[in-house]
Parts: structure tokens; sequence; C-alpha cells
């Protein structure tokens, strides 16, 4: 029935491979053109990237050349494999967190019943990265950096899973395929025109996952560890040229994956109303409506960061653990109550 | 690490991070971070050296005078006029603020007195110049706590104001149009009603920093609480301007001692506030721009006609005798005391600048704060690094 399943095995997987280089580098890039360079441009009253190309579109190209033809600078008392290796293991973290997400009925990279999960256990992987640069670097607004991040992530961690698993107890299942078909199939009062869309019935789930989400990414309000002003820029501080770069792709790549992932738990992922889910051009207009569903949150996450100042340390752990934790907790006790009883 | 001044620095380091030992039982050992000289919270070459205990503030030191210029012995070589090049420089942001009161003080000592329409327009120049300073304090501040927007809508907005100084006097930043005896210029045809245009668009930038920056939760929870001058400790400290009326003293020489310049002449109110935190010296700046916004609406209305310029000699000999005279500069009191022998060239002149009075107190307010709250507080002191190092 499906095109894909008739190639050999060797085959899929490359062609998997291929698919996920691209969810990674274009939807970084995309982000970056539309979001960073354009948008909060117009957000603060100025033009942008003008000059590379039309009305600069070619300037993301610029800034990769640009990157590469730079020094690459290793601190004379660095740890310098510790260094070396930090933007690689913080990238190697996204490359992960791609691979459970579904593009379509058989557009997926792997299919797991501990999708989700999985998802949640890589995103950490990325906290040893940040850790390692800011110890590795030598520098002491680096090492603040590093340890403000490693503090912020772990303690965010906890909400985005908590408001996960009320996602999880409505579906039934862990898998992100099934999570969308569920969402697709679902009936909102007995009505199914366009499905449930978690976003829906999961709204303080939603709130929640979008918040510890801005502080997985270290965005503001949650930006402690770069912060700019007073920390030059946290872990990132002493990197230079492509291992900059590689820090650059990987926060605006995570931020797409991140919130492909809500898009996934909340918004139905790849389906869109009026069109059976298992039709066979979903394929194909999966991935596209995947991608303007990302583009859409990530907007949100940007239009965040450039319109709040940030929280100090102690206010960022406080609201984690005594305003999203429990929340969360809540959620998941009425979630668990409506599922078991309706 | 073989220079002998490396290592001195490495000496002076090693002994400071030993003072920083606070835990003995556990003999923690502290870090020395050197904020600055090159530091994005800085505006300038500010370094401080502060001793820390995880995240916690032990001890704080500011080192200035890496951009000292020697304006005061320079203005020793130059005569009365081409001073104010020099002093120009001093703050930078508000330039033509830094002219008045020394030529106020010259005016002093050779008796003579500017005539009513340059009082009026050095007046309106003035605030305006205080307009163009605080304007970017109140974009700048949102940086210092992580908001990243607002500097570009008060660069945006303070284009305007520096256009219509350029208007004016010739100069966007350093104007240079302050004379003895009055002014060089009268103002452009036309400049009154642009000006009142403009003074429209600074209110509307006040109202746009109230809603984005000021009624924000999480810039009130940063800076509510944080950095507090009680009222007693401000005053010994010899703050002014804002940081002092954010204390809730209410001292304005503007209104205390106008000398030279109309503010008695215009209905205007001193803003104080009682709490004396961070968020306070903001609120305070934020009202008194647009208090001046308010100045200059009223003193563009009643522009005396007349002359620009009293009676001086073509060359300025400023007979024997000494003056002080201060005034209201956008980053607090600005005084300069001249000594003259009855030459062409200032016999000495000693400046009394505000932000190296203003940074004085950072050390006693910086103690047991966190590494986030030091930029909040210096942010929020506002100091412009050529005013302290002149």
């Amino acid at each position: 029935m499906s095109l894909l399943a008739e190639l050999s095995y060797w085959q899929q997987t490359s062609i998997r491979v291929g698919a996920g280089l691209v969810a990674v580098i274009l939807v970084a890039g995309t982000l970056v053109m539309v979001h960073l360079f354009k948008l909060v441009s117009f957000m603060q009253s100025r033009l942008g990237p003008m000059e590379a190309g039309p009305f600069g579109s070619l300037q993301l190209l610029a800034e990769v050349g640009k990157h590469l033809q730079k020094e690459d600078i290793v601190p004379r008392k660095a740890d310098k494999f510790v260094f070396a290796a930090a933007p690689f293991v913080v990238l190697a973290s996204t490359f992960l967190l791609v691979v459970v997400l579904p593009g379509g009925p058989d557009a997926w990279f792997i299919q797991n019943d501990l999708g989700i999960y999985l998802a949640m256990a890589v995103s950490s992987v990325s906290v040893i990265g940040i850790l390692m640069a800011g110890w590795g670097s030598a520098n002491k607004y680096s090492l603040l950096g590093g340890l403000r991040a490693t503090g912020q992530l772990i303690a965010y961690e906890l909400p985005l899973i908590l408001a996960v698993v009320g996602v999880v107890i409505q579906a039934g299942s862990m898998n992100l395929q099934t999570i969308v078909y569920a969402q697709a199939n679902g009936e909102i009062f007995g009505w199914g025109g366009i499905g449930n869309p978690y976003v829906l019935t999961q709204g303080i789930a939603f709130f929640l996952f979008l918040t510890a989400m801005q502080a997985e990414l270290t965005q503001t309000p949650f930006d402690m560890p770069i912060a700019e002003s007073e920390l030059v820029s946290g872990y990132m501080t002493e990197y230079s040229g492509m291992r900059f770069l590689l820090f650059f792709i990987a926060e605006f790549a995570t931020a797409g994956v991140f919130s492909a992932i809500a898009a996934v738990l909340f918004l139905g992922g790849w389906y869109i109303p009026g069109i059976d889910p298992d039709d066979n051009i979903m394929n194909v207009l999966g991935p596209l409506v995947m991608f303007v569903k990302v583009v859409g949150l990530t907007f949100i996450v940007f239009w965040v960061r450039f319109s709040f100042p940030r929280f100090r340390e102690d206010q960022l752990q406080r609201l984690a653990w005594k305003f999203l934790i429990p929340l969360a907790l809540l959620n998941i006790v009425v979630t668990a109550i409506f599922k078991v009883w309706i | 690490m073989t220079d002998i001044s490396d290592r001195q620095q490495l000496s002076y380091i090693a002994a400071q991070a030993a003072d920083a030992r606070v835990n003995l039982e556990l003999e923690t050992e502290g870090m020395t971070l050197n904020i600055g000289p090159q530091h994005p919270a800085t505006h300038g070459t500010l370094r401080i050296v502060a001793k820390l205990d995880g995240e916690q503030v032990i001890a704080a030191d500011p080192v200035m005078g890496y951009m000292h210029r020697g304006y005061e012995k320079l203005s020793e070589v130059r005569t009365y006029p081409q001073v104010t090049t020099l002093i120009n420089r001093i703050d930078w942001l508000g330039s033509f603020a830094n002219e008045v009161p020394f030529i106020l003080a010259a005016e002093q000592l050779m008796e003579v007195e500017a005539p009513p329409r340059a009082q009026w327009i050095r007046t309106i120049l003035f605030e305006m110049s205080r307009i163009a300073n605080v304007v970017l304090f109140l974009g700048d501040m949102a940086v210092q706590v992580g908001a990243v927007t607002p500097v570009f809508f008060a660069f945006r907005d303070r284009e305007h104001i520096l256009n219509q100084i350029e208007g004016a006097t010739g100069g966007r930043f350093h104007p240079n149009f302050d004379r003895i005896g009055g002014l060089k210029d009268d103002l452009p045809a036309g400049w009154i009603a642009e000006t009142k245009q403009v003074m429209k668009k600074m209110r509307a930038f006040c109202d746009e920093i109230e809603t984005l920056v000021l009624g924000n939760e999480i810039f009130q929870a940063r800076t509510r609480g944080i950095g507090v001058i009680p009222a007693d400790v401000g005053l010994s400290y010899g703050l002014s301007g804002a940081n002092i009326r954010g204390s809730g003293v209410d001292w304005d020489v503007r209104r205390d001692n106008p000398c030279g310049l109309v503010y008695d002449q215009v209905d205007w109110k001193v803003w104080t506030h009682p709490d004396g935190d961070s968020f306070s010296r903001f609120w305070v700046r934020l009202q008194e721009t647009r208090e001046a916004t308010n100045i200059v609406d009223q003193l563009l209305d009643d522009i005396p006609a007349g002359p620009i310029m009293a009676k001086v000699p073509r060359i300025i000999k400023v007979p024997a005798g000494e003056a002080y005279v201060e005034t209201e500069n956008p980053l607090g009191v600005m005084g300069y005391y001249v000594v003259s022998k009855g030459d062409l060239v200032p016999y000495r002149v000693k400046i009394r600048s505000a932000s190296f009075n203003n940074m004085s107190i950072s050390p006693w307010l910086l103690k047991g704060v966190y590494v986030p709250d030091i930029i909040t507080i210096l942010g929020s002191l506002y100091f412009i690094l050529g005013d302290i190092d002149r």
C-alpha cells in the first residue's frame, strides 16, 4: 500500500537518516531566518539583514561561511578533549530527539512504544554537554553558566515530563504515532469534525509544556545560563568558529524539535482535519503540516524570548518547584479521574 | 605570565581568594570574578572585582580609571571657550548639560549674565539632553535584566531628540554650543513646532516603557527590594540625582538653586520614591523624563524675544576669583569649581561629576547580593564611564 514499505530495509534506513538531517537542519535554518532575523527585527523596529540576497534571504549562508572561516580557539588552560566534544554532545541530543517524531502514517523514523519516554530521556543528554562546555572552558563565566544550566535543566525536566504524563494518560500510549491517531480519531462531545487536539482538554499541560520547554531551551525569561548582560555568553563564552556554530545550530534545532514534540502532543501532529489520516497523501502533506505547526509554536518561543526580562536563579527554581510541579501533579490527578470515570 | 604586573595581579587575586574563604569548617574556597574592564554590562571600561561564594558576593570592589583622560589638567592649558569642547565628552549621552555649569561659573566670575532668550534656550537644551540621556537608561535597564527589545525602542526614539539638538546646535552628540554670555546661534525657523512634536513622541515612548518594562512582573521581581539605599546612607556617600530621589530625599538643584537657568518660570514637580531600591530609581527616572518633556513644552511656549548674546569682549579674560556652580545633570549633581588668576586660561578646574559619587556606594551596596543582582544594581545606579573617570 505504501511506497516506503516496498523498499528494502537499507533503503528505508537511508531515506530516514536523510530525512532526519533535513528535519533538523532545515527546520533550524528556517527558524533562524524567519524568526531571529526577520520577525524579531520587525518587533524591534529594524529591518534585519537586507544585503545578502533578496531581502537578506541568503544571510544564513553568509553567517555559516563567516563562522567556518573563523579560527578555532581553544583556551590554554582548557580541558581540550572535553572542550572539543561538548558541542557534539549537545547536538547529538537534538538528533536523538528527532527520531521519535512521526511525519505521516508511514513517514516515521522509528516506531517505538516508548516514544515520548525516549525523547524525554535523550533530551537530558544536552545537560551533560552544557556542563562539559562550562567546566572544560577554564573560564569563570562559563563555569557559572554551566552550573546554572545544569540546575535549571534538571529542575524544569520535571514539569516537562509531568505535563506529558497528562497527554499519555488521555491517549493511553507513549507512542507518538498512536498519540496522533488518538487525536485524529478523537471526538469532542461526540463531534469528530476536527478530531480532538489535546490542547483543548490538556490546556494546562500545554501551558506547562511550553513554559518548561522555554526553560529547557534556555530562552528568555529562563536564559540565566547565557545571561549575556552578566555572564557574557555563559557556557558558550570561549567558543568560536565551527564549535560556536554547532551550539548555535543545536539551540535552534532543539527549539524546532521541542516545538515539534509539542505539536504532536497537543496540536494533533501531522494530522489536519478533513483528510483521512490513513490516506497515502498524508505521507507528503504530513511533514508540511508538522512544519507549519512547528513554525507557529516557535513563534511563541521567540516572541516571549524577545519581550520578557529574565528570572533570577532562585526565582526560577521557585517557579519550577512551587508552581509548575504542583500544577502538573494536579493536572495528572484530574486527567486520571476523568479517564477512569468518564 | 612572566610580566611583573601579571604576577602582581596574580598575587592580588590569590590574596583576595584567600580572604574569600568564608566557611572555615568546610574550607570552601571563594572565587574572584573580574567583571570588566571589558564586559557587556559595564558600558565602557569599569572593572568590578567581585569575591564570590557560590553566586553570592562577599565583597565587590570597583576599579576605576581605565578611561581617565585628564580633563581637569587639560583645562588648565586651554582658554575658557576651548574648555567646553573637552567637557562635552564627560557625560557623552547628555553633552550639552556638561557645558552649562562651567559656562555659568565663568559667567559668575566675569559678572555677566546671559540675556533672557539665551537662558530660556539653554534650559530647553539642558532638558533635552536630559531626555536624550535618560531615554537610553530606560531601554538599557531592561537589557540589564534580560529584555533585549526595549533598548531598540530607546535608540529609535532618542534619534528624534538628537535630530532636534542637531537642528539647533549643529552637533548630534557634542554640541559645543554654549558660550560665555549667551549662545552661539539663535534657534532655526520652525524648530519650536518640530520640537513640540518630538516631545509628544517622547511621552509616547515613556508610556511604552511603562507598559513594556515597568509593569512587567518579572522586571518587578528582579528590581523590587534589590539594592536598597536608605536615605541617610545615600546622603553620606554623596549620591545625587534620581539615585537619591529614589530613596525619598526631596533634593533637586533645579528647584533649590536654579542659578542662571529658568526653572522657576515653569510649573513642574520633583519626583521622589520612598523605597530606595532599583525599581524606585527606574521609576523616578521614568517620571523625570516625562516631567522634562513638560518643562520643555512650557518653555517653548514663551521664549522671550531679544538677543542671544550679552556684551562680552572678543578675547575672554576671566578676572581673578573662584566660583563653584552646580546643576542637576541627567546623571545627578554636576559642579565645576573654577579658580581664575585673571588669565586667558583657568588656573584650576575641579569637576564634581555625579557618576563618580554614585559609584562610590557600590562596595556597600553589592555586599551579599547575588551575581545577577550586581548587574541590576549597577544598571539602576546608572553611571557613564566618561562621567566616572573624566
